[in-house]
């Protein structure tokens, strides 16, 4: 959309003069006393519970930390991507060129991310994702300067289709929304299941909320099961749609992405006993997990994070950990790198290592939901479906 | 063939809230020769104002007339303070002025009620289904949209063919001038027109509410289908913007329902996965332009202008 | 008669000096921020310029510019990815497709006016969109990221500096080659046309030509600055012709002011640079500028153009009526 001038008509010669020599006064040569780290997720749209949900953890990781890095303090730049590629790649230009910051965290989408990637890669800023994971960035597309805290798209479908083989599902009907991590995750339900995907369908994305014309194609297939892949507040458009269009007990459920504790709250009893995987959990037992689901739940009444906070909380540690390594000279970055391939910081989620494409190695534990003593929905871990799983793609990275 | 049916449903009940969007546009343009940008921005209103008011009430149908009421006082006031000045001009000026409403509407409405959306939640004895034929469940609420537009065209047309005031809109449409020289408040039926428009919008914008989400510029989108739906019907014809509504609502539902299946003949699979969504929405577009070729007034032209 | 030393020729000259300058400063602060902002400036005023021809000119208002925006980008993209990098391909290529398809465009187009001009030129700009959208091998939705910009020998366009002067020469051909075109026997056609066509059909030109080859010049200079922004930005997707990109671009020509050789110019500047600059010192300022510009609508039709050229108008005889003819 555009943006249009403020000012009298009149006075825009000269204010417009002076707005462009008052843009080139200010972001001067900045001294190197703080770690500056540019944060884009989403902040606008249905989408944006997704994008606080992280800014919270991140935030919550720097209280943590005492809001210093190596002897530093952190300063941090949230921008709003819009969920469109386009924006997420303007503002990832204005962190970099504008800004100057030494790294970039976050992305929830992979469309975004890969708008994005060329920028930060060109100018050899470290880019940490803390959710997308599109397969080209565990492949030919890896880069020295970009790790994931988070994992690769058709991980965690790839684990529910071994789910359903296990549960006897024969036949299958897979929806998921048209773009980069849309595609991937209905390719990684299909790429361990061993039954018949008798359909597919791909949804225009974001813009297609209304599922009707999806669910009567599936209803009509006759599936065992229906896997879909809808995050944020689409998950709860599907499963509402799912639920008005008497499905609910007909034709069972198998879900990535699409139930968490940001649309469980809305999701509520359409969501009981559909089962979804995840690589972390709310109740994995560890200390730094626990510490960390203890004091968002205080710091933010009640609300509970989900993964997307998880894997920020560890991108932050992560990039602390590179700072403390090299005692706060953020120009060192090979020595940087290194340290960050180790993992070497508590995550949340247990200890994990990296791939050679800074993808993590890890565990993957199948959730479902049920109501606790309270009689709030909660997402319950049930079994741990894979331990140490890699994605299928880093052959197909270059780096050593 | 339960499927047919199925889509066939869909798609009426998609041309019904198109024909909510498209009465108000096309009464607007025939009557008062506006060109209306900010319609969608109604239309995202009655949504906002809807999903505040059954909130705040805890009540459906208390909100719900609330919230249509809420509407049509807010359009009334735009008329009144802004469009008025617009009247005579050349479409230009309303397309950029109009423009200029949405931009202050999106920062309007994110300023009241935040950046992240809304959402508007159904009472659960509208959330169920309803077996419409043996053997073909149907959402019980799509099934109340289908019913409620209908009456609503109904009451349209009652208005417009039947009453006083109809026949002064109908006259406006062919013949403003002549209607203004007989004495008749031009102003006021211009601001009732309008806010006739905007309340139905607001009600296209909060019925669809429980089906898609509530966020801002959800206007823009199907601004556009609107204008589609107005170009095809016949520009300030009512019974037009119905029948091009169906006409439409159907075409891009059944479009993205069987299309695939079609294309699926022709190309790979995934080809046809990808490109049939871009291309069933094209269709609307390739249909208006066939239109505009062959019968530039529309399929049901309104007056002798 | 104005004299040459005023308000509106001041103002002019001096932007042209800032941005004949620009790169020197930016080279010498070291704020490349700076020059990437102006760089975009630069390309979306070529746009904005090769819609003033016929919008302002020719009284078509198109609301699906920004398609050929998308289709000079997309003709780079497409080819930089099955890795054809050579401009002297890629850029032949790119016109040659804008023009082909304002071709076809126009065709259907200018059979109507009005408002079913807008709206058949809204409706094809967004057929455009979608087919774009349903490129699956070229990203789809998702965008294309080009990794080569387009190879000229001797030319480097990743340097900064450089391709900001390309841009920057390729503007003031295109204003030249404006200007020339409107005061040359077809820009009188096309601007009669525009006043009364059936007087001009009448005199016996064939108005329908004319205003096609018009659409045709303003569709391949547009491709022209996809082509640019293609190489800008490294990227190209659909939004880049979603129809309210083709509203910036309106609103770009109006705020410079319609029929002015150097408005779309300073309808660009002004827009993007107050974009960039009150963005960051408040969140909610749009919600003055929707209305600000319903206000320009009505009280400043000329644009900030037309108001310049008031204020170089001394109050005397004549002077009110040579602003009235100017603005046509």
């Amino acid at each position: 959309m555009t943006h249009l001038p403020i000012v009298s008509t009149r006075h825009l010669m000269p204010l417009a003069v002076a707005g462009a020599l008052a843009l080139a006064a200010s972001p001067a040569a900045a001294q190197q006393k703080t770690v500056k780290i540019g944060f884009i997720s989403t902040f606008s749209g249905p989408t944006a519970v997704i994008g606080n949900d992280m800014r919270n953890s991140f935030e919550l990781a720097l209280d943590h930390l005492g809001r210093k890095m190596g002897g530093l303090p952190v300063e941090v730049i949230y921008e709003d991507d819009q969920q469109k590629p386009e924006a997420g790649k303007q503002k990832t230009d204005k962190l970099i060129e504008s800004d100057k910051v030494d790294f970039i965290v976050g992305y929830i989408w992979s469309n975004v991310l890969l708008a994005s990637l060329k920028s930060a890669v060109d100018s050899k800023t470290f880019l940490i994702t803390s959710n997308a994971g599109p397969s080209q960035l565990a492949g030919e597309l890896c880069s020295p300067y970009v790790f994931s805290t988070s994992w690769q798209n058709d991980q965690t479908p790839q684990v529910m289709g071994l789910y359903m083989n296990q549960k006897g599902v024969k036949t299958a009907f897979l929806i998921g929304p048209n773009y980069a991590a849309g595609k991937d995750m209905l390719a990684g339900v299909a790429s361990t299941f061993k039954g018949q995907v008798v359909g597919q369908e791909l949804t225009k994305w974001p813009d297609q909320l209304d599922f009707s014309a999806e669910l009567s194609k599936a209803r009509a297939a006759r599936p065992d099961a229906i896997f879909v892949f809808y995050p944020g507040a689409a998950g709860v458009q599907f499963l509402t749609q799912y639920g008005q269009a008497g499905l609910k007990g007909q034709i069972p459920l198998y879900t990535a992405f699409t139930i968490d504790e940001t649309t469980l709250p809305r999701q509520k009893d359409l969501a009981l006993g559909v089962p979804g995987a995840q690589e972390w959990v709310n109740d994995l037992p560890n200390e730094e997990n626990k510490r960390f689901v203890a004091d968002y739940i205080k710091k933010h009444s009640g609300a509970r994070p989900s993964f997307y906070g998880a894997q920020t909380y560890d991108a932050a540690n992560l990039v602390n950990s590179a700072v403390v390594a090299v005692k706060g000279d953020t120009s060192k970055k090979d020595e940087m790198r290194a340290e960050m391939e180790k993992a070497n910081f508590k995550s949340v989620r247990g200890n994990f290592k990296y791939g050679k494409n800074h993808m993590p190695i890890q565990n993957f534990y199948l959730q479902d939901v049920v109501k606790d003593a309270d009689g709030n929905f909660v997402l319950k871990t049930v079994a741990t479906i894979v331990e140490n799983d890699q994605d299928r793609f880093h052959d197909k990275c270059p780096m050593k | 063939m339960i499927y047919f049916i199925e889509q066939c449903l869909n798609g009426v009940q998609l041309g019904m809230l198109l024909f909510l969007l498209a009465a108000g546009l096309t009464l607007i343009f025939g009557i008062m020769d506006l060109v209306n940008l900010a319609h969608g921005s109604l239309y995202m209103l009655g949504a906002y104002f809807a999903a505040t008011l059954v909130a705040w009430t805890d009540s459906f149908l208390l909100g719900v007339p609330l919230a249509l009421l809420a509407t049509l006082v807010v359009g009334m006031a735009v008329e009144v303070v802004a469009m008025r000045r617009l009247y005579g001009r050349d479409h230009l000026d309303h397309v950029l002025g109009t423009f200029g409403l949405i931009l202050f509407f999106n920062e309007l409405v994110r300023l009241i009620w935040g950046p992240a959306g809304m959402t508007l939640f159904l009472p659960s004895w509208l959330n169920a289904a309803v077996p419409v034929l043996p053997g073909l469940y149907y959402p019980l609420y799509r099934v109340v949209i289908i019913v409620v537009t209908i009456l609503v065209a109904l009451f349209l047309y009652g208005l417009v063919m039947r009453t006083r005031l109809g026949m002064l809109i109908r006259a406006g449409a062919s013949n403003r001038e002549m209607v203004g020289a007989l004495g008749i408040n031009i102003k006021l039926l211009y601001t009732f027109v309008f806010g006739l428009g905007a309340a139905l919008a607001g009600f296209a914008g909060l019925m669809q509410a429980p089906i898609l989400t509530v966020q801002i510029g959800m206007g823009e989108n199907i601004l556009i289908v609107a204008f589609v739906v107005i170009v095809i019907g016949g520009i300030g014809s009512i019974r037009g913007a119905f029948v091009a509504s169906l006409f439409v609502g159907m075409v891009d539902t059944i479009g993205r329902a069987f299309f695939p299946d079609l294309l699926r003949l022709v190309l790979s699979k995934e080809a046809a996965a990808t490109a049939a969504p871009a291309l069933s929405s094209m269709m609307i577009y390739l249909l208006m332009a066939a239109v505009l070729v062959l019968r530039p007034e529309g399929l049901f032209p309104a007056a002798n202008r | 008669m104005t004299p040459m030393v005023n308000a509106r020729n001041l103002v002019v000259a001096a932007l042209l000096a800032f941005l004949l300058l620009l790169p020197v400063y930016t080279g010498v602060t070291g704020n490349p921020f700076l020059l990437t902002l102006f760089t975009r400036i630069v390309i979306l005023a070529l746009a904005a310029t090769s819609l003033n021809l016929i919008l302002g000119y020719g009284g078509m208002v198109s609301f699906g510019h920004a398609a050929y925006l998308g289709i000079g980008g997309y003709a780079i993209g497409i080819l930089a990815s099955e890795g054809i990098t050579s401009g002297f391909v890629q850029w032949p290529v790119a016109l040659i497709v804008s023009a082909l398809v304002a071709l076809i465009i126009g065709l259907f187009c200018l059979r109507t006016r009005g408002v079913y001009f807008i709206m058949i030129t809204l409706a094809f700009a967004q057929m455009v969109y979608y087919v774009a959208a349903g490129l699956a091998r070229y990203g789809g939705d998702d965008g294309l990221t080009i990794y080569r910009r387009s190879q000229f020998d001797g030319l480097n366009l990743s340097n900064k500096p450089t391709f900001y002067y390309l841009c920057l020469a390729l503007l003031l051909g295109t204003i030249f080659l404006v200007w020339r075109l409107v005061n040359s026997r077809f820009g009188l056609v096309i601007q009669g046309a525009r006043s009364n066509e059936r007087r001009m059909q009448s005199i016996g030109f064939p108005t329908f030509r004319y205003r096609l080859t018009c659409f045709v010049i303003a569709g391949t200079l547009c491709g022209l600055a996809g082509a640019l922004l293609a190489n800008h930005t490294d990227f190209v997707s659909p939004a880049m012709m979603y129809w309210t990109r083709s509203g910036d671009l309106i609103v770009m020509v109006v705020l410079g002011g319609m029929s002015s050789t150097f408005g779309p110019l300073i309808g660009a500047v002004a827009l993007l640079v107050l974009e960039e600059a009150l963005s960051g010192l408040t969140e909610y300022w749009q919600i003055i500028l929707g209305p600000l510009l319903l206000l320009v609508v009505l009280f400043a039709r000329g644009g900030i153009d037309g108001l310049l050229e008031a204020a170089s108008l001394r109050p005397r005889l004549g002077g009110g009526a040579d602003a009235k003819v100017r603005r046509g």
